[in-house]
């Protein structure tokens, strides 16, 4: 089981327990045969005729986070978000939604959990073409048998929350891709759910509309506290938004922290190779590349920092670089009044290049 | 079958004989044995044909044509209704009695269509929710539409009799399989993406099919009663050897008596009845957005009453 676990006393709203899913007629042989000689992908591809979509996921989100589950086309990503709402069963594993296993509900009870617990955005929109907005907007309402005034007053008020006020009459293809995506973002929300599972949701957006949908969401996300399962290819996009992150590879969990730890320390190469192109001047603290100020004077004799500027264990690297240009002693690292530590320039420009405090300029290793 | 041949195997069909002919001819004992449980639903049925027809005759012919162009106008628009406007006026000019033949047609042909959608419409839900079902009824549909008609012409007749009824069903069998076809396809053509959206906020099968697929696929089941309507005018004449009456009778008896004139009445009829059909049923695959305005009643006639009232 990868370590996805928080120290934290609520219990999850989202967990799946050891979820699988493979593709094909002989799945479930399949299946039996990967328990027992714990195949790769590729042989139960070559024995079987199956694709293996998920791998052995186990993950938990509390109340109010937004976890990002990041990964290339074809990783298993959007395979499992489907799991969560059971609109792919899985071959083996459960998933539990705020205490209830969803596996065993029946049609009914499942699509009322559908209903009114989970809002779901995607990709394509999937807006329905012959209804407006508003009727779109109102639809997990109107399956739930709600009134029609009363549906259509609850999305008014979804739409004007995505600033789309002004245009519920209008039907999705008079609108931008941005707005009609705003529209799919209403309708998750309309009925007021706990949960948000997020399948790539701006991924087919333009950079700059994608930049503003990214900051509306998580405005709205600070603002309404769903706990949400966010899925991206773009793992800038996973940093920004994601409270925590996984990163995914053939249905397989590679690693699961926070953007600070995939981005300092990676835990195989090929989470380092998507994390290298990654700025690190605003994830980055000066915790993580001061070095201590014994440390530093057994190496260097004592050093007189009284001139020298100040900067706190938690400031990014931005506000050391800031600070740096001011002058060529090294900065002093205070915490609670007291100096616990230095960094110098050249600690400061290998932590903006995401290598180690004493890399000579071999082979990077984020560290 | 003489024995002078032996059997061979580069041609065994000389010798074998199954005797299909002499079985299918079976029906036809059976058809005429069972003639009476059928009498009352054939009764009933022919009840509804001649309600419709007593309907269509009853109205007089400026104001039949007057509701169809302003129905033309609505679905269609202005163009559409002009059309029909002009087909109808040029078949009550065929011939003096060509507009009661025309109505008596289209009583037959309406009936025909109505049935079909009853009969269609599920049966293409059906092939599209389950492959097998489909991979079953394909042939099926198949034959419908390619054996001739003049093969079931005679077990229906000797099962339910001449007239209007047996008209009705000799239609519905060759104008069935378009419907079912279309509305199969129309269904299965719905984008998954949006199916799956309306899965993922609960939506059950039936709101799915209703709220989801059956409007997405409107357009193309239109088209299919479209063809329907298209084929079921086409089996006017073969309808009419049977008894049914109408503008198919007209070219029937015109080609006994080899009388070209009668015939072109009746034909002309037929074309001009297919034109209205067509492309007011045409108009309503077209949704209202294409033509420009948002909503249905935003356009045509009952657009042009709501603007006068200040809507």
């Amino acid at each position: 089981m990868m370590d996805g676990s928080v120290n934290d006393m609520t219990a999850p709203v989202i967990e799946c327990r050891s979820l699988w899913k493979v593709f094909g007629d002989r799945a479930d042989e399949a299946m039996k045969a990967v328990l027992q000689d714990d195949l790769a992908k590729e042989e139960v591809l070559q024995r079987f005729g199956c694709v293996v979509g998920v791998r052995d996921a186990s993950f938990s989100v509390r109340e109010g986070e937004i976890f990002c589950i990041m990964g290339l086309s074809g990783s298993g990503k959007s395979t499992l978000i489907r799991h969560v709402n059971r609109l792919i069963e899985p071959t083996a594993g459960d998933v539990l939604i705020e205490g209830i296993n969803i596996g065993e509900l029946g049609s009914k009870a499942l699509r009322e959990v559908r209903a009114s617990k989970i809002g779901m955005v995607f990709q394509n929109m999937g807006l329905m073409p012959h209804r407006t907005v508003r009727e779109n907007v109102a639809f997990a309402l109107e399956v739930r048998g709600m009134a029609r005034t009363e549906r259509f007053a609850i999305a008014e008020r979804a739409i004007a929350t995505v600033d789309l006020a002004g245009w519920e009459d209008r039907y999705p293809d008079e609108l931008s891709g941005g707005m009609q995506q705003r529209v799919g973002l209403a309708r998750a929300i309309a009925a007021d759910p706990h949960i948000l599972l997020m399948d790539e949701p701006f991924s087919a957006l333009d950079p700059l509309i994608r930049r503003q949908l990214q900051t509306q969401f998580m405005e709205l996300a600070a603002h309404m506290k769903k706990t949400t399962l966010f899925i991206t290819h773009d793992l800038d996009e996973a940093i920004r938004i994601g409270d925590r992150i996984a990163v995914m590879k053939d249905g397989e969990f590679v690693q699961v922290g926070t953007p600070e730890q995939i981005v300092t320390e990676p835990a195989d190469e090929y989470v380092a190779d998507f994390v290298a192109g990654i700025s690190k001047l605003h994830l980055v603290t000066a915790a993580r590349i001061m070095e201590p100020l014994d440390a530093y004077q057994s190496r260097n004799g004592p050093i007189d920092l009284t001139g020298s500027l100040r900067a706190r264990p938690d400031d990014l690297l931005n506000r050391l670089a800031d600070l740096s240009i001011e002058t060529d002693a090294p900065l002093a690292i205070e915490d609670d009044g007291k100096v616990i530590g230095v960094v110098t320039k050249k600690a400061l420009i290998r932590g903006i290049q995401g290598r180690s405090r004493d890399d000579e300029g071999g082979l990077p290793n984020g560290g | 079958m003489a024995d002078d041949k032996s059997f061979s195997l580069l041609d065994p069909f000389q010798t074998v004989d199954l005797g299909l002919a002499d079985w299918a001819d079976g029906i036809k004992g059976w058809a005429t044995a069972h003639r009476s449980a059928i009498q009352p639903l054939k009764r009933a049925v022919n009840d509804a044909i001649m309600s419709i027809e007593h309907a269509l005759q009853a109205v007089p012919p400026m104001i039949i044509i007057a509701i169809l162009v302003l129905l033309a106008w609505q679905i269609g628009g202005r163009r559409v209704a002009i059309i029909v406007g002009v087909s109808l006026f040029a078949l009550g000019l065929l011939d003096p009695t060509a507009w009661g033949l025309a109505m008596t047609t289209l009583a037959i042909v309406t009936s025909s269509v109505l049935v079909c959608i009853a009969i269609g419409l599920p049966l293409g839900i059906l092939a599209a929710k389950s492959d097998r079902f489909q991979a079953a009824i394909r042939p099926v549909l198949d034959t419908m539409q390619t054996i001739p008609a003049f093969v079931y012409l005679v077990p229906v007749v000797m099962l339910v009799g001449i007239g209007n009824v047996s008209g009705v069903i000799v239609t519905i069998v060759f104008a069935l399989p378009p419907l079912v076809r279309l509305t199969s396809l129309g269904i299965r053509g719905v984008d998954a993406s949006v199916v799956e959206a309306a899965r993922a906020y609960g939506a059950n099968p039936l709101q799915i099919l209703f709220k989801v697929e059956l409007p997405l696929a409107t357009p193309t089941i239109m088209a299919g009663v479209n063809q329907t309507i298209m084929l079921a005018l086409s089996m006017v004449v073969i309808a009419s050897m049977i008894a049914v009456k109408g503008l198919g009778n007209e070219v029937l008896r015109a080609m006994g008596r080899l009388d070209a004139g009668k015939a072109i009445v009746g034909g002309l009829g037929i074309v001009l009845l297919a034109i209205v059909l067509d492309r007011i049923t045409q108009g309503v695959a077209q949704t209202g957005r294409e033509r420009g305005h948002r909503h249905w009643w935003q356009g045509g006639p009952v657009g042009l009453i709501a603007k006068m009232f200040g809507r």
